[in-house]
């Protein structure tokens, strides 16, 4: 009943002619109805989502259908082949997207939003991102940082460790901890179906600020080689991280692929530390609050931005965030796409911890929830050259490879060559038009 | 199940079993070492439930406890169970509904595709007809087809019939459940056939020809001595088709969606893990509640397992 | 706190009802099919009755395979021979690519470990329980919990098998019970099961087993409860062993049903796909063609090279239907 009245709906809307949307969605008209949406979302985070909803349902009347999968890429390719797409679609990556919004099955954003507003609301950066082919296709609610060194501080103070500002620093903190007889890595690359994602985060993070950003663009976009210089120069980078057989990395390879990366920070928090620093992104902090004991957040953990491996590229940082798109254009859609772009909305994410940072310049640093979540919200303030996860752009196969890349990477550093040509042979095809 | 119990199972063969298992097992064990018999099964058994048993006293531990100690260690002093990943699953806004749309699906998904077997299994095995032994191969050869491959044409048949998720037939059904029912049988019947036919095919054929003799009609033979005689191959076939329909999540993802109002149990729990696995521990309780439905069915249809069904009707 | 909230009213007052009427109304359909149905063939003459009847026992399951399995592999075959796009006929030239990649054979090496070991390990201890279970008081018992694997759904699999194979670095203790053994018992070193090529396509196929196994067992189960008792009695009474009465009455009675459990577990092994998805995603080399061809449909979008793979896999079975007409043909001269 719902859909066919919403079918009505729409079908009211584009005969009465444009002038009736432009206004009538505003917030405080009642526009009822649902909005079907698919997404990823499930546990805290859906706890989250349906809290930034209340106020949405409350003002505007429109219900909230919320489906949620981790099979994004499949559910949501059979759906809108099927001619049965939601309204609103939420994904973490944008591989698919891309290829979707190419054959027309997205519907572009750039006259459903109030782009006068978003462009005074939204740094351009992240505007640009959400623009495929000059056309303005996804919005994105909220960032999460990547390149973030977590340690714990008690540890650093008793054997006098500095926290690294230059990547000469962290050499050589790396050094003095291995001569010391400790293992300067925690790294965990076990995630299921996604396994080697985590060591993938490190190699983008060292080409962002290694090579510059337009080495990086031209990388995701499928223009930059694998086996081209700048690209094996971030995997050797990171191999000098890891050591020679993941010497630098507590348990070495073995302990890498077998270890889930949400339990990979276990080794900071016991006593005598099994490894000083581990590379997460900021929804890390989820995991911590499951170990046992549960580890507190400033006293037994900090974090450190990763230093620039090139200071031309200083203030350069990878962030990630879902990405919101209009798979099927309807007054609810439109109606809850302008909502989320709001301060309003990002507001009762940020507030909700989960290491989630507003992208909507309007929150204020003073509504993060604590001292960690409040520093990285400043990171991505001062963030000169902001650059979307490299993996999650890339197409899903691209993106499948680069993760398996990574595995065989982190167990045989030697095969580094024949590695990356396999990942050139998948770069021909993957980018290849649907 | 209704298949088998619309017809009433001739008296004499719900009394034999009772009595005949008793006898044959005195003599048996009189025969075979019982020792060496008992201690076989009862190490296969222990071997088989390792895993399990690890999932069942993990499901009492909290979540960094077994990321950090096998389980067997929380069978000795001190013991630190909780029933936080019950509470945890069992809490679930939407379990009790999901529970009921996992009814909702998997019930009909089972009737309708092993009745519709049993029709067919029949004619394979006591008709002649023509194209019988290929079109019976080809039913066996689909057993192979990916079921990923038929989702986008068949979501497309069924959003154009309007029989997509959200529209609702009359008499209010949302017409999704229609289309999942559609699917699943479409899905199992090839096995269920392939099962039943050959239960059907190695009946005696005296009883088919003294049937026939009485002027008994096919519908008959198939009520009469077919069905009630197949009760253990239905049986089986009931367990397996619930069991899959009951665990399945991606076919009720695609067909009627992930949507509180029509998401069944395997969506609910699924979702209860972030999109990243935290709190992956909650899956452990899951898993035993959702085990629970399966495991009853199981249990209640295993008293069908009987010999001598069969009894009498052959000459030794 | 859940924004749209779960309609109860709806539940109970339209699907409720529905699911009530659909329990009592679809057997009574499908019963009221099979009797109409007979009584209007019986109107025809004599001699055409025998040939109308079988159409109309087997008529609602060829519609229902036709549509939901047969209409889309129709539209699979024929897009294997053509490009990614669907435009441009390329003859064979889908399956060339994809069985002259370099990658293909570990893939179908491992589908062929699959198929060595998985259909036997698991007809043999399915075998194996069904007829021990049969001989022991508590069988019932028994044959649940051998069944309970089945009952876990593949979500839980990966974290139930995670406590198995598990592998921590040397210095922690072992949480994973294959690992504890190994370094407690046999003093060791642990093993990353899932991860080692030299360990893990045998590690991922005993998941499979162990989950199989259930259904192997229940099904033998129903055809040894089938073995009428008098002719075992008669054998026994004769002196024959219980080895004998195993080899030369139960195995040949059961012989149709272990070939209907050793194919489908054959086709099962063919079409492997969620234990390797979980566990592996076909990472370390031990890829396996559904999972490939999942990716290749659903990562890659390349509906040409999965339409291709599955093809592969259906051809991969002819052999198998080959055996069965074999054995079912057997059956009949029987008769």
């Amino acid at each position: 009943m719902g859909r066919l009245t919403r079918i009505l709906a729409a079908m009211a809307i584009v005969v009465l002619g444009v002038t009736a949307c432009g206004t009538s969605n505003t917030a405080g008209g009642k526009i009822g109805g649902t909005v079907h949406i698919l997404g990823t979302w499930t546990g805290a985070e859906k706890d989250s989502f349906d809290a930034v909803m209340k106020p949405f349902t409350d003002q505007t009347g429109v219900k909230i259908s919320f489906e949620a999968t981790r099979d994004l890429d499949a559910i949501l390719q059979t759906k809108i082949a099927a001619g049965n797409p939601p309204d609103v679609t939420a994904a973490p990556g944008i591989g698919t997207l891309i290829k979707l919004a190419r054959a027309g099955k997205v519907v572009p954003l750039d006259d459903k939003l109030d782009t006068t507003e978003l462009n005074a609301n939204y740094g351009a950066d992240w505007i640009n991102l959400g623009k495929i082919d000059g056309k303005l296709i996804t919005l994105y609610a909220w960032a999460a940082l990547k390149g973030l060194v977590w340690y714990d501080p008690k540890a650093f103070s008793a054997k006098g460790y500095q926290v690294p500002k230059t990547w000469t620093e962290l050499m050589s903190l790396q050094s003095k901890i291995v001569s010391d007889g400790g293992k300067p890595w925690c790294v965990a690359l076990e995630s299921q179906a996604a396994s080697g994602w985590p060591g993938s985060d490190w190699v983008k993070e060292i080409v962002l600020s290694q090579s510059g950003p337009t080495v990086y663009d031209n990388w995701w976009q499928g223009k930059q080689k694998w086996t081209s210089t700048e690209i094996k120069q971030a995997w050797t980078t990171w191999g000098q991280i890891l050591g020679s057989n993941g010497a630098n990395v507590y348990g070495g390879k073995q302990y890498m692929v077998s270890t889930t990366f949400g339990d990979g920070g276990q080794g900071l928090f016991s006593s005598p530390a099994k490894c000083y620093m581990f590379n997460q992104g900021s929804f890390i902090t989820s995991f911590f609050d499951g170990y046992t004991p549960k580890p507190t957040a400033g006293t037994d953990y900090a974090v450190f931005p990763l230093p620039d491996v090139n200071t031309a590229n200083t203030g350069a940082h990878v962030v990630a965030g879902d990405a919101f798109l209009m798979t099927k254009d309807t007054p609810q859609g439109r109606a809850l796409l302008k909502y989320l772009a709001t301060a309003d909305a990002q507001d009762i994410w940020v507030k909700r911890g989960g290491g989630k940072i507003a992208i909507n310049k309007k929150v204020s640093l003073s509504d993060y929830p604590d001292a960690i979540s409040k520093s990285l919200a400043q990171v991505v303030g001062d963030t000169k050259i902001a650059r979307y996860d490299a993996g999650d752009l890339m197409p899903s196969d691209m993106q499948k490879a680069y993760w398996g890349a990574v595995l065989k990477f982190v167990q045989n550093q030697s095969q580094l060559d024949a590695i990356l040509a396999d990942l050139d042979k998948t770069q021909v095809t993957a980018y290849a038009s649907p | 199940m209704s298949v088998a119990v619309t017809t009433p199972v001739p008296t004499p063969t719900t009394s034999a079993p009772a009595r005949r298992p008793k006898l044959r097992r005195q003599r048996l064990s009189a025969r075979v070492s019982s020792a060496g018999l008992n201690v076989a099964v009862v190490a296969l058994t222990l071997a088989w439930i390792v895993p399990t048993l690890g999932l069942l006293i993990n499901s009492f531990r909290a979540g960094g406890a077994f990321n950090t100690s096998g389980w067997w260690t929380a069978l000795a002093p001190p013991f630190n169970f909780t029933l936080d990943s019950y509470r945890a699953v069992l809490g679930a806004s939407d379990l009790a509904p999901s529970f009921f749309n996992s009814f909702m699906i998997t019930i009909p998904a089972t009737l309708i595709p092993t009745a519709i077997a049993a029709f067919a299994a029949y004619a394979f095995a006591w008709m002649k007809f023509w194209g019988r032994n290929w079109i019976f191969l080809a039913l066996v050869g689909l057993l192979a087809v990916p079921l990923q491959l038929t989702f986008i044409p068949l979501l497309t048949l069924a959003v154009k019939l309007g029989l997509n998720s959200g529209n609702t037939l009359p008499g209010g059904l949302n017409a999704g459940f229609l289309a999942v029912w559609i699917a699943h049988t479409g899905y199992g019947l090839p096995f269920a056939i392939y099962l039943l036919a050959n239960f059907f095919r190695v009946l005696p054929t005296d009883l088919f020809e003294s049937a026939e003799i009485d002027g008994a009609g096919p519908v008959t033979v198939f009520f009469r001595l077919v069905l009630p005689l197949s009760v253990p191959a239905l049986a089986s076939l009931v367990i397996f088709q619930f069991l899959w329909v009951w665990n399945d999540l991606l076919v009720a993802l695609i067909y009627v969606g992930g949507t509180p109002e029509v998401a069944p149990l395997t969506v609910t729990l699924t979702n209860l893990v972030g999109s990243l696995g935290q709190h992956r521990e909650y899956l452990t309780a899951a898993a035993f509640v959702s085990m629970a439905v399966p495991l009853i069915v199981f249990f209640t249809l295993q008293r069908y397992f009987v010999r001598g069904i069969l009894a009498g009707s052959v000459k030794g | 706190m859940p924004v749209l909230q779960v309609d109860w009213e709806t539940l109970v007052s339209v699907n409720l009802p529905t699911l009530l009427l659909v329990i009592v109304a679809v057997p009574l359909a499908l019963v009221g099919y099979i009797v109409g149905a007979d009584v209007l063939v019986r109107r025809l003459p004599k001699r055409s009755q025998a040939s109308v009847r079988p159409w109309v026992w087997v008529g609602p399951a060829i519609l229902f395979v036709g549509v939901i399995l047969v209409y889309p592999m129709v539209g699979t075959i024929v897009r294997s021979f053509f490009d990614r796009h669907g435009s441009t006929f390329v003859g064979l030239g889908n399956f060339t690519r994809l069985l002259t990649d370099g990658g293909i054979l570990i893939v179908l090496r491992n589908n062929l470990l699959w198929l060595l070991l998985y259909p036997g390990l698991v007809l043999i201890f399915g075998l194996l329980l069904a007829v021990l279970a049969d001989r022991v008081r508590y069988e019932k018992s028994v044959k649940t919990l051998i069944f309970m694997p089945m009952a876990i759904s593949f979500v839980a699999m990966a974290i139930i098998w995670q406590f198995v194979y598990y592998y921590k670095d040397p210095s922690e203790p072992q949480t994973g019970t294959l690992n504890a053994i190994l370094v407690n018992v046999f003093h060791g070193q642990p093993i990353t099961w899932i991860q080692d090529p030299r360990f893990n396509n045998f590690a991922l196929i005993l998941i499979g087993v162990w989950g199989g196994t259930g259904f192997a067992m229940v099904i033998l189960s129903a055809a040894l409860k089938g073995i009428p008792g008098e002719l075992l009695e008669a054998a026994r009474v004769d002196g024959a062993n219980e080895l004998t009465v195993f080899r030369r009455i139960i195995l040949p009675l059961m012989m149709p049903t272990i070939v209907v459990v050793g194919t489908t577990m054959v086709i099962f092994a063919l079409k492997a796909f969620d234990v390797v998805y979980v566990m592996t995603a076909g990472n370390y080399n031990t890829d396996i063609l559904a999972r490939r061809m999942y990716s290749e449909l659903y990562s890659a979008g390349n509906n040409a090279n999965a339409s291709a793979l599955a093809v592969i896999l259906l051809l991969a079975v002819v052999p198998v239907l080959i055996f069965n007409l074999r054995q079912f043909r057997a059956v009949e001269s029987r008769r």
